[in-house]
């Protein structure tokens, strides 16, 4: 029965064949096999977490249902320990210098505005996406933070490409990162956090950020919802953790952040895009900086020639208003064309009661499209790639 | 741990089957296979009156995160469908061995079931 029909290289697909079972009593002589562990594991257990490998990391999947937590996260507000993503500082006179070649958006922008983000590609020399990343100007110097999946890639080319520049990058794996997300988690944080965050988690617009020794707040996520994105020692980590539950701060898995993200349309990398995978192809066109003109980075010869050639293909949101759930790889048959597209991301959604996804298609693709589901074809709606919004379905 | 009712039988791919009084077979999905799908969204029964050959595909359960099929443990005819399950596929997590059964089938040769795992075996296997 546990023969799994979607594509395989779904992380969280190939994660439910094989649940890893902990008890927290377990002693860890018993354990053949141990992935990486951030210092929430614990924690994770001993609230009834649902510990599967992702990325090499033990992870909860969720903690009894994933629907109940994304439903929390729409509605009132969720936690997720995203500690095993990757945070690096750079730091040294080059380093805005660097940055600026290293990545396809333009940390110029945030020229005279501490604290503040950019979302951005990190590209390689054929255009191809080696990840996506948050840029965070701090002061002095940058943080990035770049998926764990793609760690070990990243953190060699972002040397290899150091060696010309006058920086220093320092990777900072003893922090620990928690995102807090829906309509009530800033009022809850700030409830933990007490008089002295206050006044500046109410200054922080969207995309903005504040740092206090290790402590590091940002106004960012990605639920489509509002909230923070906090980093902290992780000796912190645990008692924070408790103290938000106490708050009503739902524990959320990496689940519910895997449906809620997909129906914020936002890209999860090695499903919408990848190496082979143009920014442009992956609407992330709006994250390539051209101008100004001079500026040469990474990857921007080959975008220009795509660009002027004209794409070939985009990524559109499909919406499956049958009985059925789309799925990362199932083929999608457009007007205009042999050619067919692909599912990168789908999934049923909690919020709409219907089936999403996200599908790279040819660019002739009109209002509507055939998915080929076990052989069938069924009917879909050609939307834009963003499905929910504060709670709200915005197709 | 899942829950393993000595009673039933079992196919290593996480189907349950039960002997009714009336000679019918009910066929469902184990609590350790419902787990691991997660909530589920979306169940396709096969028809009622179609036949089924043991080992044939009767039937899909999709979870949020996963879609599986669903194999017939025993040959024969369908003689109903869980259509509970259309409205609440939820069922399936909360009650997989009662109100969240599948299907029903009157079977052409009841000696089939002797193929299936016995609750200790099946344990032993989704033990891993």
């Amino acid at each position: 029965m546990l023969t799994i029909n979607v594509a395989a290289d779904s992380l969280l697909a190939r994660s439910v064949l094989k649940p890893l079972e902990y008890a927290a009593s377990e002693p860890d002589g018993l354990r053949i096999k141990m992935g990486n562990r951030t210092p929430l594991f614990d924690t994770h257990v001993a609230m009834g977490g649902k510990i599967v490998d992702f990325g090499g990391w033990d992870m909860p999947l969720h903690y009894g249902s994933q629907l109940d937590e994304h439903n929390k996260v729409r509605t009132d507000a969720g936690m997720f320990d995203v500690s095993h993503m990757t945070v690096v500082d750079v730091d040294g006179p080059a380093a805005r210098d660097y940055l600026r070649y290293l990545l396809a958006n333009d940390v110029a922008k945030l020229d005279g505005k501490p604290g503040k983000a950019l979302y951005t590609g990190m590209l390689n020399d054929q255009g191809g996406v080696i990840d996506d990343l948050i840029v965070y100007l701090r002061d002095p110097g940058y943080r990035v933070v770049v998926n764990c999946a793609t760690r070990d890639k990243d953190l060699a080319w972002m040397n290899k490409q150091a060696e010309s520049f006058d920086v220093t990058l320092t990777e900072r794996p003893h922090l620990a990162m928690i995102a807090i997300q829906g309509p009530n988690a800033i009022a809850k944080t700030k409830e933990v956090l007490g008089i002295d965050w206050t006044a500046a988690i109410d200054a922080l617009k969207v995309f903005e950020s504040v740092a206090r020794g290790d402590w590091f707040v940002a106004r960012t996520g990605y639920t489509g919802e509002d909230g923070l994105e906090i980093m902290l020692s992780g000796e912190d980590a645990s008692g924070f953790w408790r103290a938000l539950a106490d708050a009503g701060v739902a524990p959320c898995g990496l689940g519910a952040r895997d449906t809620l993200r997909l129906e914020a349309g936002m890209n999860l990398y090695g499903h919408e895009m990848d190496e082979e995978t143009s920014p442009l192809v992956a609407n992330m066109a709006w994250t390539v900086a051209w101008e100004p003109e001079g500026r040469n980075f990474i990857g921007r010869a080959v975008l220009e020639e795509e660009k002027a050639q004209g794409v070939k293909h985009k990524l559109v949101g499909l919406v499956l208003e049958e009985r059925g759930v789309l799925r990362a790889g199932q083929q999608v048959v457009v007007d205009g064309t042999e050619e067919r597209g692909i599912i990168t991301s789908g999934t049923f959604s909690p919020t709409l009661g219907y089936s999403i996804a996200m599908a790279r298609v040819p660019v002739s693709v009109g209002d509507t499209a055939e998915v080929e589901i076990r052989k069938k074809l069924q009917p879909v709606r050609v939307v834009k790639p963003c499905f929910v919004r504060n709670g709200k379905s915005v197709i | 741990m899942s829950e393993i009712r000595n009673e039933l039988k079992y196919l290593s791919s996480h189907e349950w089957a039960r002997l009714e009084e009336d000679g019918t077979v009910t066929i469902g999905i184990s609590d350790h296979a419902q787990d691991a799908l997660g909530d589920v969204v979306y169940v396709e029964t096969p028809e009622v009156g179609s036949t089924l050959a043991a080992g044939d595909e009767a039937g899909v359960v999709e979870s949020v995160k996963a879609a599986s099929d669903i194999y017939s443990p025993v040959s024969g005819e369908v003689v109903a469908v869980n259509e509970a399950l259309e409205d609440s596929p939820e069922t399936v997590n909360s009650s997989p061995y009662d109100d969240g059964w599948f299907f029903r089938i009157k079977p052409s040769d009841v000696s089939e079931l002797d193929n299936m795992l016995d609750a200790e075996a099946y344990r032993e296997e989704s033990a891993e």
